[in-house]
């Protein structure tokens, strides 16, 4: 052992004592305007220590441990298979995603009310992530202000119902459409931008919109929001126990059973199952269509595609635009499911954890993305305790991918051809 | 008269904030400078070194220190010490890995640091905002006693005094030393610095050893200008700061100092004449604009896409 790996681990150590014995070891409280200090409990400290001594060991032992774990044989006998033959995977994907559409359709006849909420708000995401794949993960732009295309999607339903009386039904396209031409309006002069700058400027698109979502007062309430969203009619059958608006009927009356407001939350849950089926479906298709091909060329080499005649600001703009509509679309079922929103919802953050769930499940893959956002979603419900962990756990996460998977754990696979070997 | 001194006033509020932009900018633009990426997590080690700061700040008043600069210079000391290691620890964790791989993947990783020092601290010290106690009180006033007064406070001219060495020594270090000649060569080329003998990775370090120092003394500065701090007040300085940076023309030191100092002027005359609730939305919108018009910023040269 070189003196050398000594030195640097003993660095190592001490930097790790640096960045976290202030920040964990001392506790800032403030009882009125005056700031005390008090020390933190002992298992903190203990547990700041004891880092700095695994840092220490392992930068000391660190290319022993690097060589002997290279020598050990593979932990996961799956990394060395062969791919799956394409037709295989097709058809278990295929298998895989009617099983899902069909667990989805009876979740919510089995499942209790706060899960079909909680299935919902997957539902959401997963439209989000869907629509973010297509900008992120396909035409490879980073979009970091995905959130105020949610938030044009979900105040346009807000506004409309409330100054005009307008149904879901109507301001679901609305919605879509407003979000959309949001997304070419900002798309058409940022497009020319290099990748990095490009993420910066849409970050503050989104700061700016969500800014003036709280400053204008007057039209959205300001941080109040806007509350008494009306729910969505099927065939202008509401699902209150009364009949708000004249000309409807109630659903519970027509069919003569006796009044639930489990119904309102299971149409709810359906309404955001097709919308996702279909954002599922039609990105599906663009995939592979000219545009589909084209977004990833661009995403690829910007350049080889420019000189084999693609237009680098149509194709750009295209997905901009269609990742934007699906945003809309995600915020008008928001909008309805929560029936109150204000810009709390649409921070910096949610950006962030929509990224995150496109970087998760492998920019591009759409069942990967489905699963991650499946995954996000829920995984901190599950674990309540750790809930306030949630956002450091994803943040590292998001580093963690980047380090040793960026591909995502579900990458994506193109479409291909395979050759058969002649015998 | 009374409209100028109004307008004076919002000239040197603007110049204070500025200059505080100015030395966070100088964080992004030497690693944009460098290694052409963003460094998300820069305006959350801005944030730690004033937690740090206000930590060592109360600890020895808690003591029962009260010479105020030996306090002053204490905590400033030890939020420079934090805060650099921090900016050494997060290049080796999740910057180097990443290196020379596709343009998104540093940022996405970035972004992922972000988040994770954000919740860190938030854990650590809660997410209330604390109150920072104003160390350095009172200033000179101008104009007759029953009209508007124009008033220079001792924080303010201590912001200037402490930006203006900091920037001093910057500049004598970029332009003088061993190692400031290396940043030059190695954010001239990269690779050919590597060849002569330079060693890259350190120098790569020292950019985000000496970005994180200043955003350090920026925390200090900012924390006891404004009175309160929380986890959350480094995001918006660290945009605000890359605005001034880009700005500027990114990659350029005195195009970051420049940038800075204009962007918090238009900042305070907008919350001057405006309404303070638009400052972010002006700042923002400067930067589109920038970024849109002239992407290379003021002093920044123009990059050549090559093949």
């Amino acid at each position: 052992m070189a003196a050398h790996n000594l030195k640097h681990a003993l660095f190592c150590a001490i930097v790790t004592l640096i960045i976290s014995y202030p920040i964990l070891g001392f506790n800032l409280v403030s009882e009125g305007i005056d700031v005390t200090l008090e020390g933190a409990k002992t298992s903190t400290v203990l547990g700041v220590l004891f880092a700095a001594v695994i840092v220490f060991l392992f930068q000391l032992f660190r290319d022993n441990i690097m060589g002997s774990l290279r020598q050990l044989p593979a932990v996961n006998p799956l990394a060395n298979r062969k791919p799956m033959e394409q037709s295989k995977r097709l058809k278990l994907e295929s298998i895989l995603l009617t099983l899902m559409i069909i667990g989805a359709l009876i979740w919510p006849f089995i499942a209790s009310r706060g899960a079909v909420d909680l299935a919902t708000l997957v539902l959401i995401y997963i439209m989000l992530a869907l629509g973010l794949n297509v900008v992120v993960g396909l035409a490879g732009l980073l979009d970091l202000g995905y959130v105020a295309f949610y938030a044009v999607g979900a105040y346009t339903f807000a506004l409309l119902s409330q100054y005009y009386g307008i149904s879901f039904w109507l301001a679901l396209p609305i919605g879509a459409c407003l979000a959309a031409l949001f997304g070419l309006v900002l798309g058409f002069p940022v497009l020319r931008l290099r990748g990095d700058y490009l993420a910066i400027v849409t970050l503050g698109f989104g700061e700016i919109i969500r800014i003036l979502l709280n400053n204008m007062t007057s039209l959205t309430g300001g941080p109040n929001g806007i509350g008494g969203i009306p729910d969505p009619t099927l065939f202008g059958m509401e699902f209150g126990r009364r009949v708000k608006e004249e000309g409807n009927t109630s659903f519970h009356e027509t069919f003569g059973i006796a009044y639930s407001g489990e119904h309102k939350v299971i149409f709810l849950y359906l309404i955001a199952l097709v919308l996702a089926v279909i954002t599922a479906v039609a990105i599906r298709r663009l995939m592979r269509m000219p545009v589909g091909r084209a977004w990833e060329a661009l995403r690829e080499d910007e350049i080889a595609a420019k000189s084999l005649g693609l237009s680098r600001t149509a194709v750009k703009l295209s997905a901009f635009t269609i990742g934007a509509f699906f945003a809309g679309f995600a915020g008008t079922v928001f909008a309805s499911k929560q029936g109150f929103i204000s810009p709390e919802s649409f921070v910096f953050l949610e950006s962030a954890i929509i990224l995150a769930i496109v970087v998760l499940g492998g920019m591009g893959s759409q069942m990967g993305v489905i699963l991650a956002a499946i995954a996000v979603t829920i995984l901190p419900e599950l674990a309540r305790e750790f809930s306030e962990y949630r956002m450091l756990i994803f943040g590292a996460a998001m580093v963690l991918m980047m380090v040793w998977r960026p591909q995502g754990l579900m990458p994506m696979r193109r479409i291909h051809i395979e050759l058969k070997r002649q015998e | 008269m009374q409209d100028l001194l109004y307008f004076i006033q919002q000239l040197i509020n603007g110049l204070t904030i500025g200059s505080t932009y100015a030395l966070i900018a100088i964080g992004y633009t030497m690693v944009y400078g460098i290694i052409g990426m963003i460094n998300f997590a820069h305006g959350e080690i801005y944030m730690i070194g004033a937690y740090t700061a206000l930590i060592a700040i109360t600890g020895l008043t808690a003591l029962g220190i009260a010479w105020l600069p030996l306090i002053l210079i204490v905590a400033l000391v030890c939020a420079m010490i934090v805060s650099s290691s921090m900016g050494w620890a997060v290049e080796r964790v999740a910057y180097r890995p990443v290196r020379g791989k596709h343009r998104l993947i540093p940022l996405i990783s970035a972004i992922g640091m972000s988040i994770f020092l954000q919740n860190y601290v938030h854990l650590a010290q809660g997410s209330r905002n604390i109150g920072f106690p104003a160390l350095i009180e009172g200033g000179f006033r101008f104009g007759s006693d029953d009209s508007f007064q124009t008033s220079i406070t001792y924080m303010q001219i201590t912001i200037f005094a402490t930006t203006l060495v900091c920037m001093t020594i910057l500049s004598l270090f970029i332009s003088r030393s061993r190692i400031g000649r290396a940043c030059r060569a190695v954010s001239q080329d990269l690779g050919m610095a590597n060849l002569l003998g330079i060693d890259t990775n350190r120098i790569i370090s020292a950019t985000f050893v000496i970005g994180a120092a200043l955003a350090a003394v920026a925390g200090l500065l900012l924390g006891m200008y404004y009175g309160s701090i929380d986890p959350l007040f480094g995001f918006i300085a660290g945009l605000k700061a890359f605005t001034a940076a880009v700005l500027g023309g990114i990659g350029s030191i005195p195009g970051a100092m420049l940038g800075g100092l204009i962007l918090g002027v238009a900042e305070s005359m907008t919350s001057g004449y405006l309404s303070g609730e638009y400052k972010d939305v002006v700042s923002f919108g400067l930067l589109i604009l920038i970024l849109l018009f002239k992407p290379t910023g003021l002093l920044g040269k123009p990059e050549v896409e090559k093949i």
